[in-house]
């Protein structure tokens, strides 16, 4: 009986969790567009830039590695195999599909979510420990549209360009495979992937990327929103956001995964 | 006499099984400086927290100019929070923001003044409390009572009709402590501000009170200009005014375990 409690309980914080998540996300949704350069409020926009730069151009090198490394090691891994069969050309494909697809999202959600998805879990939580939320508040500034809304469009924007410079790096690094292998040149290469993908792979990664980026900025500032206490709660809630973002991440790449697969588009 | 700027009625705040303010009634009157003491855990910050909108109490009413802030629209307690200004304990001054654009922050949000209007008015309020030459500055520059300044600043940007500290002394020298003291009097005589103070610091509370309220174990004691507070012979209030300490109840049973420790019976000693 205890269990069935437990369980019972533990799932309706679950929903909601969710259920906060999702209104969070509306009201950031709705508060986004006060944002905007020119339609927007003024300043909102140079903060938005701030973050932009923050998550996009400072987690570029990261990102850029990070992608050419599984490149690289998808490359060695499917050319090993392939290579039996006599079409380690394949490699080519599995790896320009792979990123499109699957692995540049993922790898860009994982790395952004460890990187600004805890930035944003902790500015926010210091915010919170130091009364500056609340001191929005009483100024009748609404935390959403003045903290919260930037961060989400900011995620929304810079993940999906990330997402298209991991995939270039992913697939880059499988042209170096394939010249140290085959000695193939990079113009045959490019050929070969351009021939591998279609724009609808790059169009429904590009998707997925603005849901991963929805994600870890809503949880990340969730996270930051709930902190209760001190320092020790801020590191807590950081912990937590890159947790359960991730978390969240992948089993968003399931689902979306499972539907494009559905509706025939994989 | 005009109705109260704020008002509280039967207002009593649970967290789960624990009482923190037992049906408080009270009302602040324009134009006044009302002190709201109390010992540490004595249910101050809570009250605070309903006057200015930022929780909900668990039964009776919180009025603010007359509006009911727990049952109105969005938009009508959006108009209430402008009329009020607030300095947190621990200032709340935004750390990535300068001193300057902390107090341009509600000019810039809330109205839709030129900058070079909005520029004007923040070094106003920054020479209003002292800190004209600060304005550069970031929080993290700053000493404790400058950021309470600063604090101040932001509070009075869009000038409000009711004006509230919390703690305005704590962590404070005693100079500094006065300054601000004096700071809260001049905004008081200058621009006609209702002023409710939460503190428990004493020499604080009689230069600038017109009126003090008690706060004990969550409940109103006493609502009273500070002459009669001053004489009151309420136990309670004495207790505080004579910083008396309270009977250490344990203190019998800590030392007997003490000797249990330490070995000692009756006989011994």
């Amino acid at each position: 009986m205890r269990v069935l409690e437990s369980t019972g309980n533990s799932f309706i914080r679950q929903l909601s969790y969710v259920g906060g998540l999702t209104l969070q996300f509306w009201s950031s949704l709705r508060a986004s567009t006060r944002v905007l350069p020119i339609v927007g409020k003024r300043g909102r926009w140079q903060t938005a830039m701030r973050q932009i730069i923050s998550i996009g151009v400072q987690g570029l090198p990261m990102i850029g590695i990070l992608s050419a490394c599984v490149g690289f090691i998808v490359a060695i891994q499917t050319g090993a195999e392939l290579r039996k069969y006599g079409a380690l050309q394949l490699v080519i494909s599995i790896v320009a599909v792979g990123f499109t697809r699957e692995l540049g999202p993922l790898v860009t959600a994982i790395v952004v979510s460890g990187r600004s998805g805890s930035a944003f879990s902790a500015e926010i939580g210091t915010m919170v420990a130091t009364n500056e939320i609340d001191a929005l508040r009483t100024m009748a500034i609404d935390p959403v549209e003045f903290v919260l809304a930037p961060k989400y469009l900011a995620a929304i924007i810079a993940v999906p360009c990330l997402t298209i410079m991991s995939d270039f790096f992913g697939i880059m690094a499988g042209s170096g495979f394939m010249y140290a292998t085959t000695d193939m040149g990079l113009r045959m290469y490019l050929n070969y992937v351009a021939d591998a993908i279609l724009l609808r792979d790059v169009f429904f990664g590009l998707l997925k990327s603005i849901a991963f980026g929805t994600i870890i900025a809503q949880v990340g500032c969730m996270e930051g929103l709930q902190v209760h206490g001190g320092p020790e709660a801020v590191g807590r809630s950081t912990t937590s956001a890159v947790v359960k973002s991730t978390f969240l991440v992948i089993l968003a790449d399931l689902l979306f995964t499972a539907a494009f697969y559905v509706l025939g588009a994989v | 006499m005009s109705s109260p700027v704020i008002s509280l009625r039967d207002l009593v705040v649970r967290y789960g099984s624990h009482q923190v303010l037992n049906g408080v009634n009270l009302d602040v009157e324009r134009g006044e400086v009302m002190v709201l003491l109390g010992g540490s855990g004595s249910g101050k910050s809570t009250m605070l927290r309903q006057i200015i909108g930022l929780d909900r109490p668990s039964s009776g009413t919180v009025h603010v100019q007359g509006v009911d802030i727990n049952h109105c629209s969005p938009q009508e307690l959006k108009r209430i929070r402008r009329t009020m200004g607030v300095t947190f304990q621990e200032s709340a001054l935004f750390n990535s923001l300068s001193i300057e654009e902390n107090v341009a922050l509600p000019l810039r949000e809330l109205t839709t003044l030129a900058n070079p209007v909005i520029e004007i008015m923040v070094y106003m309020k920054l020479a209003a409390v002292g800190l004209g030459e600060a304005a550069k500055q970031m929080p993290q520059e700053l000493s404790g009572g400058m950021k309470k300044r600063a604090a101040v600043a932001r509070a009075i940007a869009l000038d409000p009709e009711i004006l509230i500290f919390d703690e305005p002394s704590a962590g404070l020298d005693p100079i500094v402590a006065a300054a601000l003291d004096e700071l809260i009097l001049f905004l008081k005589r200058a621009f006609r501000m209702t002023i409710l103070v939460v503190t428990h610091e004493m020499a604080s509370a009689f230069r600038i009170a017109d009126r003090l309220a008690m706060l004990h174990h969550g409940t109103l004691i006493t609502v009273d200009k500070k002459e009669s507070f001053q004489a009151s012979t309420d136990p309670r209030i004495r207790q505080f005014l004579d910083r008396c300490p309270d009977q250490m109840t344990e203190g019998a049973a800590v030392q007997q375990r003490f000797r249990e420790l330490a070995g000692l019976t009756e006989k011994t000693l």
